[in-house]
């Protein structure tokens, strides 16, 4: 075994506003080895990522190449080092044909018949060699995901990538796709190549890497030879120590059920199954947290209690009353108007109109209530005067909301957000990501905010990636994968680690067992 | 992580930025004369001469600005739904049909109704004519340039069908109906002023001016300042969050594209009921595709899109005056000058944008430290 490092990286760091998305991120990547990278969603793993393929400039900090100091101005950059990447969302022109795919941008001729000939003999060499069988001359819309993926590695090769940066390269596949895709890494690695495989997936890191490094809020935790690991210990570096941080919280008393889910189905966009029979109750005075890695169902299920998709099974029960079923649907005005309050998952996706000021930010969702219209005219008056009431009462800078709403930090424009939610005194409020992309300071005041309404009684539920952060503020937290509930625990049951393994989709009997091994 | 957000002045967006546009039109324009040996700082004169220097000049440019103030609200009040309209052509001619329609019926009874009816009937055929758009867009996701522009060339075979078949003037031979019912007709500016004492020249300039003024303050006031035009605002920024906001992206986008076909749609209260006296066949011109430049010049807020249209209005009338004085520049030439205007202030206008934002950059950059 060679011990040259392929890739190395000296205390690389990335900002973004306030938010230190790579942290003095320093590891080392053996030539011819498999390296994991494992950390939760929002760990930083991206744009360390990106930083390596040229796509980020590094803020401080230095990457090495083959013991070479590089600064990477864009990716042709990095794929003229030899690094060469696989992005989760494949780089393909769905009508081409993979050989078309494949010679894109580096046709080294004019004629193209003669640039894909002459590409030809070079790719049949390198099928040959890792064993790659591809349709050449099948337009890539015709092809399986699998087959896709490979016909991205194949393209990375052509252009000569000694590295190859896999992006949760299993996000898409099937796990027969799975199976093929290992075999394939460890043949690129029996050729020499250089693997970097990024993923939350703990037993494809066990599976299929030699070192596995494990990043959490943008730092590095710790780097281990796979075999002297375990997935347990991977999971309890991945989601971190729990963080001790008593929130004063009252026992709840007397509750009355404000939010039921019966058997809840409903598809995504793409017409697939996003949930599947979700049943969840939450109580007037406590906090329901739900946990799950991102896209395992938890936007669709903001978006049914929040009178923005439609249930295709099941009901959902709002103050006794059904919101939505089938043939029933309540729109997100009539919902407010009942008493529920919605923190949009996605800001700047859903939450905020980016590109208007403050002022007109804050009565968004409201614009119809007396407070900010009569007759449809705007009351411009009292409007600003509200909008300066939230400013002073969440210390929002700068305390100007004249300005678009996009200018200010994520903190800010959260802080904004929550103070329009809360303004109408919610009974229920539904929660999406409560501090994504939210300074530390300001993570604290939202944090208490929250356990400030749970207290007077209200009904809260919060959907969060953070695990230490659903642990500090829940009083029971629902577990979700693949759009199902695995389980539901008081917090004071709830660990980590538990929570981890459920999150990768394993009962609670199950990791009760795991637990004991 | 607020790239792009406002980073020049407010001023520097809307006032600089389309100056410097204009400027660089001129320029090439100013080449181009001076490559056909004229004289281009003559030309520019003769051009302002003829738009502004006279009493007849002056009817004329606000007759065409008339037309580009209708228009350009039109692109711009689907523009700030998030749509492109390109359909004003269209809903201009089918506006031009219902006024019609309207002075025909009641034009017998009274004159002041008929004239009330056909500025209601211009409006509302407009907005009919865009509705079905609309719809295919909302409720069926029809891309609505594609459609709009479909339904330009729908509503010219339309007109030209009524005007050499049932419209057509009795016994005439051109594709126009008979000439409106008298008094049937928006009073000219000069008739509005002699009868106040004040004399100016006769010309084309009519009441339909001060109806596109009132449009423009009315879509101003929209737009800004009622609950409605927020919600539509926020349709054409964000629809995911005019969905949070509880607003239906589907119905809003109907609404702005009627409102937009029935601004367009009056377009024909100038040119028919204030020119013309009788629909013709293919009185829309090319105006109602002007109106996305002057809607893009006057960076689709009412007070640009006015100042945009009596630019083109300018253009229009100078232009056709400078033809006149200058041998060697032909109307064709003139045609061209305007689609210089078009290519810089619509087409290309973000060219000056980067430069202009990078030394307004350096500038605060320099001025912080």
């Amino acid at each position: 075994m060679t011990k040259a490092l392929a890739i190395e990286t000296r205390d690389l760091s990335k900002r973004f506003g306030e938010v230190r998305a790579n942290d003095r991120i320093s590891m080392q990547i053996a030539s011819g080895s498999v390296h994991g990278i494992v950390g939760e969603n929002g760990a930083g793993k991206s744009t360390l990522l990106k930083m390596l393929f040229g796509l980020y400039t590094p803020d401080d900090g230095e990457i090495l190449v083959d013991g070479e100091s590089i600064k990477f101005a864009d990716p042709a950059a990095a794929m003229a080092k030899g690094v060469g990447m696989v992005h989760q969302h494949f780089m393909l022109v769905e009508p081409f044909t993979v050989l078309e795919n494949i010679i894109l941008g580096a046709e080294g001729s004019r004629n193209l018949d003669e640039a894909k000939d002459a590409a030809r003999v070079v790719l049949l060499e390198l099928e040959k060699k890792f064993g790659f069988n591809l349709p050449l001359d099948e337009p890539v819309e015709n092809l399986a995901v699998g087959v896709r993926q490979r016909a991205e590695i194949l393209k990375a090769l052509y252009k000569g990538a000694e590295t190859l940066i896999l992006d949760e390269p299993t996000a898409v596949l099937t796990p027969q796709e799975c199976d093929q895709l290992f075999a394939l890494v460890e043949l690129l690695k029996g050729q020499g190549k250089t693997v970097l495989f990024v993923t939350h997936k703990l037993h494809e890191i066990m599976a299929v890497t030699d070192d596995v490094t494990v990043i959490r809020a943008g730092k590095v935790v710790a780097t281990r030879k796979t075999t002297e690991t375990s997935a347990e210990e991977l999971a309890e570096l991945m989601v971190g120590a729990k963080v001790v941080r008593e929130v004063a919280r009252e026992k709840h008393k007397e509750h009355k059920l404000r939010l039921a889910l019966k058997s809840v189905s409903c598809t995504n966009d793409q017409k697939q199954t996003a949930l599947k029979a979700i049943s969840l109750e939450v109580y007037d005075g406590e906090v329901l947290g739900i946990a799950g890695v991102a896209g395992n169902g938890q936007t669709e299920l903001l978006e049914v209690i929040t009178g923005l998709r439609d249930v295709s099974a099941g009901s959902i029960e709002m103050s006794d009353v059904i919101v939505n079923a089938h043939g029933v649907s309540t729109d997100p005005i009539s919902l407010r108007c009942m008493g529920m309050a919605h923190v949009a998952e996605d800001r700047l996706k859903t939450g905020v109109v980016e590109s208007m000021s403050a002022r007109d930010n804050i009565m968004l969702g409201y614009q119809r209530e007396p407070d900010f219209s009569k007759h449809g005219i705007l009351k411009l008056k009292d409007i600003a005067a509200k909008a300066d009431e939230y400013f002073e009462s969440q210390d929002v800078r700068p305390r100007n909301p004249s300005l678009p709403i996009g200018s200010f930090s994520g903190g800010n424009q959260q802080k904004i957000v929550i103070a329009r939610e809360i303004a109408r005194n919610p009974q229920l409020m539904v929660i999406g990501q409560p501090t994504r992309g939210v300074d530390i300071g300001a993570v604290t005041k939202i944090h208490d905010q929250i356990t400030e309404l749970r207290n007077a009684g209200k009904a809260l539920l919060v959907v969060s990636a953070d695990l230490d952060e659903l642990l500090a503020i829940s009083d029971r937290i629902a577990v979700m994968c693949e759009g199902e509930v695995i389980g539901v625990m008081p917090v004071e049951e709830a660990d980590e680690r538990t929570l981890g393994l459920m999150m990768a989709g394993q009962r609670l009997d199950q990791t009760a067992n795991a637990g004991s091994v | 992580m607020a790239a792009g957000v406002n980073k020049l002045p407010w001023w520097a967006e809307s006032i600089l930025l389309p100056v410097l546009n204009l400027l660089a039109a001129f320029l090439v324009s100013g080449l181009v004369i001076w490559s056909l040996g004229e004289d281009p700082f003559m030309a520019l004169s003769l051009l302002i001469e003829g738009a502004f220097g006279f009493e007849e000049a002056i009817s004329y440019t606000f007759y065409y600005s008339t037309n580009f103030i209708f228009t350009g609200l039109a692109v711009s009040m689907a523009f700030h739904a998030g749509h492109f309209n390109i359909g004003g052509e269209g809903q201009a001619m089918l506006g031009g049909l219902g006024l019609t329609l309207a002075v025909f019926l009641f034009g017998d009874f009274s004159p002041l109704l008929s004239v009330f009816m056909a500025i209601i009937a211009s409006a509302a055929f407009g907005a009919l004519w865009a509705f079905i758009p609309a719809y295919l867009q909302a409720k069926r996701g029809s891309h609505i340039v594609i459609t709009t522009i479909m339904f330009n060339f729908i509503a010219s075979a339309l007109l030209a069908y009524l005007l050499v078949g049932p419209m057509q003037r009795p016994g005439g031979q051109m594709p126009e109906s008979a000439d409106f019912p008298e008094g049937s007709s928006l009073m000219g500016i000069h008739d509005v002023l002699s009868v106040v004492g004040i004399p100016f020249e006769e010309g084309p300039m009519n009441l339909s001016l001060l109806i596109a003024l009132v449009c423009a303050v009315g879509v101003w006031f929209l737009l800004w300042r009622t609950r409605f035009g927020f919600e539509l605002r926020t349709v054409g920024q964000n629809p995911n969050a005019a969905r949070f906001a509880g607003v239906s992206v589907p119905r809003m986008t109907i609404y702005a594209l009627m409102l937009s076909g029935g601004l367009a749609g009056m377009m024909g209260l100038n040119e028919l009921m204030g020119e013309q006296h009788r629909l013709m066949g293919n009185f829309t011109l090319g105006y109602g595709f002007v109106g996305i430049a002057v809607a893009f010049m006057g960076r689709n807020h009412p007070v640009g899109i006015v100042l945009a249209a009596v630019l083109f209005g300018a253009l229009y009338q100078g232009g056709a005056e400078l033809a006149f004085e200058m041998p060697n520049i032909t109307r064709d030439l003139i045609v061209m000058i305007q689609g210089l205007v078009i290519l810089f202030a619509g087409a290309m206008e973000h060219m000056f944008r980067k430069p202009v934002t990078k030394i307004f950059e350096r500038f605060s950059a320099g001025s912080a430290a």
